[in-house]
């Protein structure tokens, strides 16, 4: 209330006396908007409301997760810490009232009184045409839609106008939770139809602007990179009627600000604070703060092996031994991360992933190792990192610096900034380097196949090639489809193995998805995109 | 009058000829490739290859120029890549809020600057004198951030005066309809006052920040020109005929010593509009500022063009204004022009 007394007074200099009876019938009015609108802060927001756009970012995901339906979507199960979490393995209709599962297609039944937001009814048609779109446009959708083997619109079938069947190219595990990501999601294809054109005949610019769905909210008014605002679609069926009503997404950059907008009590929501912000939040216990492990995701430390003197084994052994490990999980990451290292020398390898691998910081063994690839004077090379996440990153690569330095490898920090890290990491020419991947299909064989692979994949950094991994994914990825446990067993562990001997690639910790909410916000639930789902959430 | 305004808009010309290839150059010279940016992580050599040709980065710099003039021509800055946007539009949405920020800032800094440099000059040596010096220096020592930060921290965060730092209005109302585009009149236009209000508030901070950190040199400027008008024949002159000390300062001495503050303005509200940027990430401010900052780590060519391209024609326009000004208050420079 001081702040209202507050104003009264300055902007009442500037206005004149006409005003003070008003802003009290007004602000009780506001008051009960306020208890149903969700407002969140976040450093950045979405280029783009359509994940099937050129270059649509992260941020974007969220606006699609929420504003547009899939045909199916994940059951939820209790996870750490109690919190909601996505159920791998379970699957529920969103849009589908069934679906049935044959040897080698699916056919999904579509609620009947499903419609977009303009009113129109969502047929079988929309979700072929929808399907269509998304392995064709090219970028990251076709990508994302490949990874379970959909790759061509002759693999969806309108059956009739409530019955959609899709064909299975071949038999692969990731078919199934490829169609409950984000990308296949179902568009009101007349509405868009109407404002494509030739030149674009998919009708991304339409969609890049407005929200073209059935989903459960939809964009009232986009400002890039001010603000979004959501309202609530009242006809949704996709599941229970979300209890916001509207949802107020502003971008605010300074963390710090964002951080003071939650604890004086004026934001609900935020989340891509630093570490250390997160870790204060939840001593001093004000505010709710979920910090749930990233699924499938590591940050790792990279050496390209095809660059001497990375291609011995040896060496990159000696850099595992030599890492600060607890440092960077106490100085870095202020433990709010699992940590991959250090796993006790018996331990057996497990079927999971990630898992912890057995170097631990131990600088005698290092040294040794490195006499013994005939290196004890060291050598000189440069380390990367992509200035994007310069929060984590710089620390890291200062500490790993000073480590390496005590073996003898002298490194120069090279900051790449954001644009130009996907070119580097492209171009497979830094020698040593620090990244995140994460998946978000959480399995060890999808995992090992766009990081490990000998095809080379973006993803693989190290530009790593051994036959007998190729051998050892492939085989899982086979024995998973066929449902052969005994072979897929063998092979996760069979990979696992070789990559902490090979160590390529040296997993640091698994981060954590942070998120800082208001006591009075319930419903939070983990995804695998990491972003918000506004439909389980509740205020008050 | 109106060839001196001619005369200037044609010597603006070829600089602005100048800026447009210049800022062509150098946004192609940046390192980092849009294509690969806009291809997102997991694109593939032929993916980034097929975005480049949409966005026709593929074609000889040269072609790449002529394309660019020729929708300049049109009125076509083009579109923003990262905002999905055109950038005319977005320029013409987010100047007036810089601009709205950067005058309210600079009024207040008049107000207190100007007083604070004649009073010093009448007495110099003097507790305001002391004053003045003191203020400026620290104003102009503290980074505009800083200050910013520090003004977030204890007006809003612990002594709760000041609404949160969200931009031009409090979240829950609406815009007015834009006149102007400047939200305080707009709101007044459209007889919201509550928005009035809101809006207000919402630019006590950030234009205060500004203003703290314009004090130094339009203080500083005044004292000087002051001091040295109040040290010359004419001042003694007018003393000695016995007017009013008030008359004498004011009429007389205040008048001749305008000149190179009004130069000082020009100069303060440019630097302004550079120091907006971090005041705009500081109070998520919807900026031109901001959105330069964020277009340029992205790569993205076409807003900064625009950008620069918009201040360039700025700037022309104010040192116009400020050509104009010197006329009215000094009447040889007239007679020159």
């Amino acid at each position: 209330m001081k702040r209202r007394d507050f104003l009264k007074s300055v902007s009442g200099l500037a206005a004149g006396a006409a005003l003070p009876a008003m802003p009290q019938v007004i602000s009780s009015a506001y008051a009960d908007v306020r208890s149903e609108t969700l407002l969140i802060v976040s450093e950045g927001g979405p280029n783009n409301l359509d994940i099937h756009g050129v270059g649509t970012n992260v941020p974007g995901y969220e606006v699609s997760w929420n504003c547009y339906d899939r045909l199916i979507s994940h059951e939820m199960k209790v996870g750490p810490g109690g919190v909601p979490y996505y159920d791998r393995d379970k699957f529920k209709g969103e849009l589908a009232e069934e679906f049935k599962i044959d040897d080698m297609s699916v056919t999904f039944k579509l609620k009947k009184n499903a419609k977009f937001h303009d009113g129109a009814p969502v047929t079988a048609k929309d979700v072929k045409w929808s399907l269509d779109r998304a392995v064709s446009v090219g970028g990251f959708p076709t990508f994302q839609m490949s990874a379970g083997s959909l790759t061509k619109p002759e693999q969806f079938v309108v059956i009739d106008d409530y019955t959609v069947r899709v064909d299975f190219l071949k038999k692969d595990r990731l078919t199934i939770p490829d169609l409950a990501v984000i990308v296949p999601c179902i568009v009101n294809s007349e509405l868009v139809k109407k404002n494509s054109s030739e030149k674009d005949p998919w009708g991304l610019e339409f969609t890049k602007q407005q929200t073209a769905g059935s989903g459960a909210y939809r964009v009232t008014k986009w400002t890039a990179g001010t603000e979004v605002i959501m309202e609530r679609n009242e006809d949704w069926i996709g599941g229970p009627l979300p209890k916001i009503k509207r949802v107020i997404w502003r971008m605010v950059p300074q963390a710090g600000n964002r951080r003071a907008l939650l604890e004086r009590g004026d934001a609900d929501i935020s989340y891509e604070l630093p570490n250390k912000d997160f870790q204060e939040m939840k001593a001093s216990g004000k505010l709710n703060v979920v910090s749930l492990p990233f699924s499938n995701g590591i940050q790792y430390i990279g050496m390209n092996v095809t660059k001497p003197p990375f291609d011995n084994p040896k060496v990159r052994q000696a850099v595992a031994y030599a890492l600060p490990y607890q440092k960077i999980m106490d100085a870095v990451m202020f433990g709010l991360a699992n940590p991959m290292f250090g796993a006790p020398k018996d331990k057996p390898t497990e079927v999971a992933w990630p898992q912890p691998h057995k170097y631990n910081t131990d600088m005698e063994k290092a040294k040794a190792l490195m006499a013994e690839a005939g290196l004890a004077n060291g050598f000189e090379t440069t380390i990367s990192f992509d200035l994007n996440f310069a929060g984590v990153n710089e620390p890291l690569c200062v500490l790993v610096q000073e480590s390496l330095a005590q073996i003898g490898i002298k490194t120069t920090i090279n900051k790449v900034p954001g644009a130009n890290w996907r070119t580097e990491l492209n171009k497979k020419e830094m020698p040593l380097f620090t990244n995140v991947f994460s998946g978000w299909l959480d399995y060890p064989e999808y995992f090992f196949y766009w990081c490990y692979h000998g095809n080379n994949s973006v993803f693989n950094t190290m530009s790593y090639k051994s036959a007998e991994m190729d051998k050892l994914i492939d085989g899982a990825r086979v024995a998973a489809a066929t449902g052969d446990m005994a072979t897929y067993d063998t092979d996760v562990k069979g990979f696992v193995d070789l990559a902490y001997t090979d160590i390529p690639r040296i997993p640091l910790y698994q981060p954590f998805v942070n998120v800082a909410m208001q006591k009075n916000i319930s419903g939070y639930q983990y995804w695998f995109h990491r972003r918000l789902d506004y439909r389980a959430m509740a205020k008050g | 009058m109106l060839t001196m305004i001619g005369k200037r808009l044609m010597f603006a010309i070829p600089s602005l000829i100048g800026v447009v290839i210049v800022t062509f150059l150098l946004t192609r010279a940046l390192p980092g490739d849009p294509a690969a940016y806009f291809a997102g992580p997991a694109a593939t050599k032929e993916a980034v290859e097929q975005i480049r040709k949409k966005l026709g980065l593929d074609k000889p710099l040269i072609e790449q120029f002529f394309r660019y003039t020729n929708d300049l021509a049109h009125g076509d800055f083009g579109s923003s890549l990262t905002t999905g946007q055109p950038v005319a539009a977005e320029i013409r949405s987010r100047l007036p809020a810089s601009a709205e920020l950067t005058l309210l800032g600079l009024i207040v800094s008049i107000v207190i600057a100007i007083p604070l440099g004649v009073l010093a000059a009448t007495r110099p040596g003097s507790w305001i004198d002391h004053l003045c010096r003191i203020t400026t220096t620290a104003g102009v020592s503290l980074p505009v951030f800083f200050t910013g930060l520090v003004l977030v921290y204890f007006f809003y965060f612990r002594l709760g005066w000041s609404p949160a730092p969200l931009g031009r209005l409090d979240v829950f109302y609406s815009a007015p309809p834009t006149v102007t585009g400047f939200y305080l009149i707009d709101t007044l236009i459209a007889r919201d006052f509550e928005a009035f209000r809101s809006a207000l508030s919402q630019l006590i901070l950030p234009a205060t920040t500004l203003a703290i950190f314009s004090l130094a040199p339009i203080a500083r400027m005044t004292r000087a020109s002051m001091l040295a008008v109040l040290a010359s024949e004419f001042v003694r002159t007018a003393r000695a005929s016995g007017l009013s000390p008030t008359t004498v300062i004011v009429t007389y001495a205040f008048r001749n010593a305008m000149l190179p503050v009004i130069t000082t303005l020009s100069m303060v509200f440019s630097f302004l509009l550079g120091a907006n940027v971090l005041v705009e990430k500081v109070f998520a401010w919807p900026g031109i500022g901001s959105y330069a900052v964020e277009a340029l780590i992205s790569s993205d060519f076409a807003p900064v063009q625009g950008f620069v391209l918009t201040m360039a024609v700025m700037y022309v326009l104010l040192n116009l204004v400020i050509d104009i000004l010197y006329g009215v208050i000094d009447p040889r420079v007239r007679l020159e022009g």
